[in-house]
């Protein structure tokens, strides 16, 4: 693996390298939120020091440097999803606006009484909500894909449930719970073999491996800064072009405007339309300081480092007594969710935490596919780019440990 | 104190012979109140069932799904309250709650009898919700509310 050393990464995230507890600090819970390397914490400082002024509006020279460090974030991003477009980059505040805002433009416009919106088990709360509002709203039915006992979707029941009512389909391209690579792109092609458009929730993705929107074939994609190592409350929703430009505004506020009268308003070009409000400048820098940051250290050189370690993971866990895994499916991301023995995880969670382990234990805001697995809660482990093998054997260590207190 | 003897402190002998056993684990026959906890940032749930006679709680009883310290905290108030009247149930939680959250200098432990073992709880905070869920849902089945409560 060229140009990737994992000891050298670690040197770029200074929160690592701490004590908590009186012990090192091993952080496994990066499917929650990723921590930030110095090059991100730098951009935003550096864009406070030097750039900040409000963008789109001034003709002074703060108002031009702001406008170009975030235009140039949304370039970034079209570059790093590989759109045909910086005008299909609309900034947000994270996946879970992103879905919102499709659920109640796109959906408004297009879903109607009787309408199928089709989401899958292994939905995130962010992924299934929006659409149920939008049900309730507008008489729509919310029809949903099977997972079966490996945490994989049941796709020879897909095109029956692609039906001549459905309207969008709405699927994660990675399982927070779980783990499990959806086949999103044969989904796309089945879904759009009937006319219907695809949304992707790229959350637990673009954080792991390549992503290409174009390859992928989809209407929309959504994705958060903060679990690819960039800041909180800034997102991304890509949408194709001519989809977005069919779409009504979400909310209303300045810059989403060309004019206004008491009497009438022109609504903005895309996606502009989409962003009313001074936007989060600082949070598109920081994303955009992210994403170079991953292209420096190349995605596909990060896809093999965190595919290596879960299957070190994996086999290790695998070696602790009483451990089951939930979610073994064949194609998995770095997530790593089990329960262990007859005890709770919230009382896992608790025991390695004082070993200075932060993993997260809960329904992981997934309880569907919690009650498919008949579990209220599992332990998950999620690992990312500056974890090592190190961290793996801590984290088994403290399992045993578990164990003791509870035997 | 070390991280280890804080585990210990929380995860006593009593706390997870009353999680593995738990006192009580039923439906109160004949029960003239109820009502269904629930944690939402866990997803620990549970039914208290009562009998109340002449303002006395006859019988008390729970069940339900959750961790060892909400289990045992729930096992334990079980049998705290049995054959008390409704103002020292009430009483009871009000110093239960000060031993989890403010810790054992807080309150008069000897007079909490096997309560006293929860004390290990306050230096877990995020461990409260687990420790009181059984006495807001006691709380909610003497006030006869129906509805369910959460500890968000």
């Amino acid at each position: 693996m060229s140009g990737f050393d994992v000891n050298q990464v670690r040197k770029d995230f200074p929160i690592l390298h701490q004590e908590v507890r009186g012990r090192p600090l091993v952080y496994l819970d990066s499917a929650a939120t990723a921590q930030k390397p110095q090059a991100v914490i730098d951009a935003l400082v550096r864009f406070y020091q030097h750039d900040n002024a409000n963008v789109h509006r001034g003709v002074h020279v703060l108002s031009e440097r702001a406008t170009e460090a975030y235009e140039g974030a949304r370039e970034t991003v079209r570059r790093f999803i590989n759109a045909r477009d910086a005008k299909e980059v609309v900034f947000v505040r994270g996946t879970t606006e992103a879905i919102n805002l499709v659920a109640q433009t796109y959906g408004r416009k297009h879903i109607g009484a009787g309408d199928e919106v089709l989401i899958t088990q292994m939905e995130h709360h962010a992924n299934i909500v929006p659409w149920r509002m939008l049900c309730e709203q507008t008489g729509a039915v919310l029809k949903v894909i099977p997972v079966d006992d490996r945490g994989e979707l049941v796709l020879d029941a897909v095109d029956a449930l692609l039906t001549e009512r459905t309207r969008i389909l709405a699927v994660t391209h990675v399982s927070n719970a779980l783990g499990t690579v959806v086949p999103v792109k044969e989904l796309t092609r089945r879904a759009h073999a009937k006319g219907v458009p695809v949304l992707v929730d790229g959350a637990q993705a673009v954080t792991h491996f390549p992503v290409d929107v174009q390859d992928l074939g989809c209407d929309f994609y959504a994705f958060s800064g903060h679990k690819m190592f960039g800041p909180t409350g800034i997102g991304v929703l890509y949408g194709r072009k001519e989809r977005l430009e069919a779409m009504p505004p979400y909310q209303g506020g300045g810059d989403m405007i060309l004019s206004v009268t008491m009497e009438k308003v022109t609504y903005n070009r895309v996606p502009y339309r989409f962003e009313a409000g001074t936007p989060n400048l600082e949070g598109a820098v920081g994303l955009a300081a992210a994403i170079r940051y991953l292209e420096a250290l190349g995605m596909e050189n990060v896809a093999a480092h965190d595919r290596e370690l879960l299957a070190y993971a994996t086999k290790a866990l695998a070696s602790v007594p009483g451990l089951r895994m939930v979610g073994t499916a064949r194609e998995k991301s770095a997530v790593l969710s089990f329960m262990l023995a007859d005890v709770h995880p919230h009382d896992v969670g608790t025991i390695l935490d004082r070993e200075g382990i932060c993993i997260r234990t809960g329904h992981h805001c997934a309880q569907p596919v919690m009650q498919h697995f008949k579990v209220p809660a599992t332990s998950r482990a999620s690992l990312a780019l500056y974890n090592t093998r190190e961290d793996v054997d801590a984290l088994v260590r403290a399992l045993h440990k578990v164990l003791e207190v509870f035997q | 104190m070390s991280a280890s003897d804080d585990l210990k402190d929380l995860y006593q002998e009593v706390v997870l012979e009353h999680s593995k056993r738990p006192r009580n684990y039923r439906v109160v026959e004949g029960a003239t109140a109820e009502a269904a906890g629930h944690n939402p940032l866990c997803g620990d749930q549970l039914v208290v069932t009562l009998k109340v006679e002449g303002g006395v709680i006859k019988d008390v009883a729970f069940q339900g799904q959750g961790c060892a310290i909400s289990k045992a905290s729930a096992s334990l108030m079980t049998g705290a309250v049995k054959d008390r009247t409704r103002a020292e149930a009430e009483d009871l939680f009000e110093r239960v709650h000060k031993l989890v959250t403010e810790g054992p200098e807080s309150v008069d432990v000897d007079a909490l009898g096997k309560l006293a073992v929860l004390s290990g709880v306050s230096e877990f905070p995020a461990r409260v919700k687990c420790a009181s869920l059984a006495w807001h849902t006691l709380r909610a089945a003497l006030e006869g509310h129906g509805e369910a409560v959460s500890t968000e």
